[in-house]
């Protein structure tokens, strides 16, 4: 079960291929599985990127941060994770809106591509904006650029598209007087505020796929709750994707960095164990 | 030897060894020792085997008490627990979690003056289901023959396990799916190791197994598959719903969105399914509270205040809106947690949690409540009292106040009927307004117990049995090969 079927790594973002038909027959754009490296692992939410309903297959794009992300990046084609809950949370709303952005960041420019591709069947205008520190640092983009009617760069340093971030191209697309309908954004929460925030003065109605800390995925537990337009909702069940201008982000930052100590702390512990284990190996393969 | 009524009458309720409190309260393991066989047979002794089993009665699943209990004086320890068997199908569980005193214990001749003296059903279960296990005298029931028919159970629970286990018995071809990655629903995520070991639960699960059950864990029925695509894509003939209960419910004051504070199901989650008890091995963090506020007075609340204590909180207290006597959780529950020296803020509400400049819970503002006059129920209403109120540090608050139920199946199964808050409804038998679909446990009635949620299994069960069975219903599975 769950079997790894293809794996790669671009710049510490670790594109995982599973084995998993009844999800790949399931799921749709915009929704997210839960995966668990082994039975002492943590449940990660994780964006479905692509499917290959066909081949039985899920593809997911995970930035190495953390321990069980870590931990998923040291695994290798043929090991089999523990665990892979999904189809879950509500797809993305998929209609002619006429010309949709989508902006992505991190694990986002794989993210985005399925609500792309779907936005495109659906007849509409495409356009993806997807940001990086450097040009090399970029992945997925012949698929997305197969969607998108026009593909849009940032990257920090300049060396390709726009010097800055989604928000930047977002903001420079609305100065020309560019009409947009609909935005999507995936990405980091920062990166969500922020765009959030270019598209609010327009009244450009955004949709934001939140990642807030999830555990059971199902509604049960309330952990990734979000204040939105001052309700509780749960990002679970409710979202993962709900109103940018909405959104209580100072809240959700708190509550994001919630295990930070606790995280670095194993992280840590984790790596150091293994850095240790490797030398041992050195040593003994040199006799 | 055969006691007069007047000897047994003379022996006192043998009391379950357990854990001290200042050692148990820093570890996870169970808190009662359980009986001995020589105690347990002197408990036996005391019952009085009366014509009118009130006892049996106040049992949701009428369990033959008297007859078990016989067996046991006749230290007919195994051929006890087949007779619970006959009616409860997880007696090892529900000896441990049944709240016996408003039940069986409650209905015993010998607690009528004295509750406490009641014979200790609840313990006797318990001994005789674990000394079955325990030697593995456990006997695999006759199964008949598979009759062609497909089952799919949703949800692992207490009410899914017994479906699962009657059905495969009478023929069936049962599929469980379960959400989680281990099975056992509430049992599992919810109730902690201490009150109840996983090992039981694991014993349970694997014993339906091998009696062939299938279990898909990681399978979220109304996301991963719709009630519809079951009978249609997957060839099922019916359809059973445990789901359990659902969404907590949050108050609607401030703070309570601030870091510290917790739904009680995501804090027993995090320590009992994901074991972060045992962090790091176990990779799930904990946030450990040093001063606990639990919301609430159930056993969830018992259970949340209890684990605080044992991942190292200074001071746990339960905050509650009634009475001490008005709390719905089990007697040995609050006693527990009493000896454990939880604290109780009794007749008190919170009003608005306090957080620091980085988002974290430090105090809480509680209103005092009094008595007033009883409501629908017969239970005295809390009133607040005007402008009384007060203030105590608090970096964690545990919210155990209830659910709300669960969506994902009802909102994707528009076709059958549910009330106006969401649960579904069913007929006594757990027919929903969907043919062949049946539902029961907490996604039926709301929050409640192990026990009721497993009778309503057993009925729905039947109720399968028998509209499947009818003249006329042909299988549209594949023979069971």
């Amino acid at each position: 079960m769950y079997e790894i079927v293809e794996k790669s790594e671009i710049f510490n973002v670790h594109k995982i291929v599973i084995k998993a038909p009844a999800i790949a027959s399931a799921v749709k754009a915009g929704q997210f599985v839960i995966i668990m490296a082994s039975e002492y692992s943590e449940r990660i939410p994780v964006t479905v990127s692509d499917w290959d309903v066909e081949a039985g297959n899920i593809t997911l794009y995970i930035l190495e941060v953390g321990i069980s992300t870590l931990e998923l990046a040291r695994m290798k084609v043929g090991d089999s994770l523990f665990a892979v809950t999904g189809p879950l949370g509500v797809p993305s709303e998929i209609k002619d809106y006429g010309t949709v952005v989508l902006g992505g960041g991190c694990y986002g420019i794989g993210g985005i591509y399925p609500i792309a591709k779907a936005c495109k069947e659906a007849g509409n205008k495409v356009i993806s904006i997807i940001e990086a520190r450097y040009k090399d640092m970029f992945y997925h983009e012949k698929e997305l650029m197969e969607v998108s009617d026009k593909l849009l760069y940032a990257t920090s340093d300049g060396s390709k598209g726009k010097k800055g971030k989604v928000e930047d191209v977002v903001c420079e697309m609305l100065e020309q007087g560019e009409k947009i309908d609909q935005a999507f954004f995936m990405g980091c929460t920062q990166m969500l505020e922020r765009c959030s925030e270019a598209t609010r003065p327009n009244g450009i109605p955004t949709k934001v796929a939140l990642n807030s800390i999830m555990l059971d995925g199902t509604g049960m537990c309330g952990a990734c709750r979000v204040s939105v337009g001052g309700e509780i909702k749960f990002a679970c069940v409710d979202g993962p994707e709900f109103d940018g201008h909405e959104v209580n982000w100072n809240e959700l930052h708190n509550r994001k960095a919630a295990y930070a100590e606790q995280e670095a702390e194993i992280y840590q512990s984790y790596s150091h164990e293994c850095m240790a284990e490797k030398k041992l190996k050195q040593e003994l393969e040199r006799g | 030897m055969s006691l007069t009524a007047k000897e047994r009458m003379a022996i006192k309720r043998n009391k379950m060894d357990e854990q001290p409190p200042d050692l148990r309260n820093r570890n996870f393991e169970e808190v009662p020792y359980g009986y001995t066989p020589e105690e347990a047979v002197a408990e036996a002794q005391r019952c009085l085997n009366c014509k009118k089993k009130t006892c049996v009665s106040g049992c949701p699943v009428e369990v033959p008490i008297p007859e078990f209990i016989t067996l046991i004086a006749e230290k007919e320890f195994a051929e006890a627990a087949r007779v619970i068997k006959t009616k409860n199908v997880l007696p090892a569980v529900c000896g441990r979690v049944c709240p016996q005193e408003s039940q069986c214990e409650g209905e015993c001749i010998r607690g009528k003056k004295d509750i406490t003296q009641a014979v200790a059903i609840g313990n006797l279960e318990r001994f005789v289901a674990d000394y079955e296990r325990e030697n593995n005298l456990v006997e695999l029931p006759k199964i008949r023959k598979k009759n062609g028919f497909k089952v799919a159970v949703i949800g692992s629970g207490p009410s899914g396990l017994t479906v699962a286990g009657d059905l495969i018995k009478l023929g069936y071809e049962v599929t469980i799916y379960e959400a989680f990655h281990r099975g056992g629903g509430v049992l599992v995520y919810g109730i902690p190791e201490f009150r109840l070991p996983k090992k039981i639960v694991q014993a349970e699960i694997k014993g339906l197994e091998d009696l062939g059950v299938k279990i898909f864990y990681n399978s979220v029925i109304g996301r991963l598959h719709k009630i519809d695509e079951l009978f249609n894509d997957l060839g099922f003939d019916a359809v059973y719903i445990g789901v359990g209960a659902g969404l907590p419910i949050f108050l609607d004051i401030p703070g309570m969105n601030l870091n510290g504070v917790f739904s009680a199901n995501e804090y027993l989650t995090r320590s009992n399914l994901m074991k972060s008890y045992l962090f790091p091995k176990y990779r799930t963090p904990m946030i450990i509270g040093k001063k606990v506020a639990v919301l609430g007075g159930g056993n969830v609340a018992m259970d949340s205040a209890r684990t605080a204590i044992r991942l190292g909180a200074e001071k746990s207290t339960i905050v509650y809106r009634r009475s001490m006597e008005q709390m719905p959780a089990r007697a040995a529950e609050v006693h527990h947690a009493k000896e454990e020296k939880i604290e109780f803020n009794l007749l008190s509400n919170p009003v608005e949690i306090y957080g620091n400049d980085d988002g974290w819970a430090t105090a809480m503002k509680c209103q005092n409540y009094e008595l007033g006059e009883p409501d629908e129920s017969g239970r005295q209403r809390p009133v607040a009292i005007e402008n009384s109120f007060f203030e105590f540090d608090c970096d964690q608050v545990l919210v155990s106040i209830g659910g709300q139920a669960n969506p994902l199946i009802t909102k994707t199964t528009p076709d059958m009927k549910t009330n106006k808050w969401g649960y579904i409804v069913t007929d006594d038998w757990g027919r929903t307004s969907k043919q062949f679909v049946y539902a029961g446990g907490d996604i039926v009635t709301g929050a409640a117990t192990v026990i009721s949620a497993m009778g309503a299994g057993r009925r729905a069960a039947k109720a399968i049995h028998e509209d499947l069975t009818k003249e006329g219903n042909e299988t549209t599975g594949d023979d069971g090969k």
